[in-house]
């Protein structure tokens, strides 16, 4: 069972800055490769 | 086999893709299971509950520094063999490390602020990490501002040649000056300062998820930047013919 007692908001705060930094990070470098592999496929198709 | 094999464009895809699964699966299962595990474990007797920080802080910060290393090795293959997948994986890695070096230093802040009194203080430490953060922000700004790719390679390799001295420091602050509020090294094997195994274990497998998070992302964004460039060639063809 979790414990934070009255250093709660410390460790939740910590964990969440941290939780979104790396979603942001994994997000935008998933949406890049997509959008990469979309455009060359549409080039190498058409071009 | 040479590994300047995996220079070749072509190659590296086909193995990148082929290796992607199984390090996005074990980053998951370790980054995971190493969190999950170290915030199950006890309160410190000193720091309480915000010792479970540091199963964000110690990864994040390791791989803040040893990202640049990495830049560093992989900045000295283009400006000395000139293989672009060696430069465009430089170019991948830096937003990783810039967001490694932001976690370790947000971290410590928060942790810093009912541990220390404050959220700040000039400290080696603490200011070799702000300045190899903007030393990151400079890479990346960089390699945005110059049109030439190669040039961007060949200068931006300069730059992480010189930021290097700062991402060392940001390792070896606390030996070099002995005063300042940071700590030494958190898995320090020195008699009387180890870790207590509660929380090296699962620390230990938090660094490892980190690891092979950093080595997924760095996969990814480095296919997307051979993909640009395959696109930008093709482009520039047509607009030729």
């Amino acid at each position: 069972m979790m414990e934070l007692g009255k250093y709660a908001g410390t460790v939740l705060s910590a964990y969440g800055v941290s939780a979104l930094l790396l979603v942001a990070l994994v997000w935008q470098s998933v949406a890049a490769n997509a959008r990469a592999r979309r455009a060359l496929e549409r080039q190498e198709r058409h071009g | 086999m040479s590994i300047w094999e995996y220079a070749n464009p072509v190659k590296f895809m086909r193995v990148s893709g082929a290796m992607l699964p199984w390090v996005v699966a074990s980053a998951v299962l370790c980054t995971a299971g190493g969190i999950a595990w170290g915030v199950l474990t006890p309160e410190d007797y000193k720091q309480g509950a915000t010792v479970k920080i540091v199963f964000l802080h110690v990864p994040a910060a390791m791989m803040a520094i040893n990202i640049w290393v990495m830049m560093l090795a992989a900045s000295l293959i283009w400006l000395i063999r000139r293989h672009h997948v060696s430069a465009l994986a430089a170019k991948a890695a830096a937003p990783v490390g810039a967001v490694m070096t932001l976690i370790a230093l947000v971290t410590g802040a928060i942790w810093g602020q009912p541990m220390w009194g404050t959220w700040w203080e000039w400290d080696p430490r603490l200011t070799s990490f702000l300045i190899l953060f903007l030393f990151y922000a400079g890479y990346i700004a960089l390699w945005s501002a110059i049109e030439d790719p190669d040039s961007a390679a060949d200068l931006t390799g300069v730059l992480c040649l010189v930021g290097s001295v700062f991402a060392l420091l940001s390792r070896y602050a606390v030996l070099f000056w002995n005063q300042g509020l940071h700590q030494g090294a958190s898995l320090s094997v020195a008699p009387g300062e180890r870790m207590s195994a509660v929380y090296r274990y699962p620390l230990y497998l938090s660094m490892l998820g980190f690891f092979l998070l950093f080595l997924a992302l760095l996969l990814i964004r480095t296919r997307t930047e051979i993909r640009r460039r395959r696109l930008a060639a093709l482009q520039a063809r047509e607009m030729r013919a």
